[in-house]
């Protein structure tokens, strides 16, 4: 028997656990009202364009990390979460993955 | 020492933008700000019922239905409304068909704008600069490089998408597929077909 060649994996819709977190909270944010979605493109389109002149951008990882940073400064324009606030609780991530045992679920402390 | 995990001794630590996304989400929630449940919806959404095969449905039956084709070119949105297909990034759709005269692509040269409801999100090459640019620059090339070869003679028209309209490429219906039921007809209506980087499948 041959393989049938129409046989492929089908590629996963999000690569990468956050890829998927992120665009959800943008897509959630849009329809809380917190923006329009014209709004997120025309920040988006602008970020890619910043990213894309130092190197060709390949849709993938690069795409969603452009994608994180301008979420990122949009809420700190918004007043939503400030770089402080958010490096703050990223830290404090950070520390409850490091400190929380393997296989054990992770929780923020305090 | 088997077993112990001493190569892990704590949780794996996801990459830096994963923790920077986790800190967003807990900000946001903390102040009331979003809904993690209403997270978890939109992620099982567009992993598990959203995708190509919406739009695969709506081909399948403007090939079976001619009443619903000129509908549907003619003003897609209450067409696909009556569906079910609308909503997020779907909001103005509109319908192309290729014909033996014309091809018709589709790209988003600002982003990756892209009609959600009935393709699902974007594979990564079309969110590439390479595609970005180039479906635009030079079309046949890119067309040559996913495998196309059009008919001598036969137009190419590049449709840029944005965040107010949106496309979806009507593709030409495959020879030797009279009579089949629309299921059968769907089955060969491909993702990259819908885009305008393909054609539909011709029956085995």
């Amino acid at each position: 028997m041959s393989l049938c060649p129409e046989v492929s994996v089908p590629e996963p819709v999000f690569a990468e656990p956050w890829h998927a977190q992120v665009f959800a909270l943008t897509v959630h944010l849009n329809e809380a009202g917190r923006f329009s979605w014209g709004e997120w493109v025309e920040r988006f389109s602008a970020t890619l364009k910043r990213h894309g002149l130092s190197r060709e951008l390949d849709g993938g990882e690069d795409y969603f990390r452009a994608w994180l940073e301008t979420l990122e400064v949009f809420l700190a324009e918004q007043g939503a979460a400030s770089p402080a606030e958010a490096e703050v609780m990223r830290s404090r991530w950070e520390e409850a993955y490091l400190s929380t045992p393997h296989g054990a679920p992770v929780h923020l402390r305090g | 020492m088997p077993h112990d995990h001493s190569d892990h001794p704590h949780a794996l630590l996801p990459p830096d933008p994963a923790l920077r996304v986790k800190a967003l989400e807990t900000i946001l929630t903390e102040k009331g700000l979003i809904d993690p449940a209403a997270l978890e919806e939109i992620i099982d959404t567009y992993q598990n019922r959203i995708g190509p095969q919406n739009g695969a449905r709506v081909v399948a039956r403007a090939w079976s239905d001619p009443d619903f084709k000129e509908a549907l070119l003619a003003d897609a949105d209450p067409v696909l409304a009556d569906l079910g297909y609308y909503g997020r990034q779907g909001e103005h759709m509109v319908v192309v068909e290729n014909t033996p005269q014309q091809h018709n692509m589709v790209v988003c040269t600002l982003c990756s704008c892209y009609p959600w409801p009935l393709l699902g999100i974007p594979p990564g090459w079309y969110k590439s600069d390479a595609y970005r640019a180039r479906a635009v620059r030079e079309p046949r090339k890119v067309l040559a490089e996913f495998g196309v070869t059009l008919p001598e003679g036969s137009a190419v028209r590049v449709w840029d998408s944005t965040a107010e309209v949106r496309y979806l490429v009507l593709p030409v219906r495959p020879e030797g597929t009279e009579g089949m039921s629309e299921d059968d007809l769907a089955a060969l209506v491909t993702r990259d077909s819908m885009i305008g980087t393909g054609l539909a499948k011709v029956p085995a």
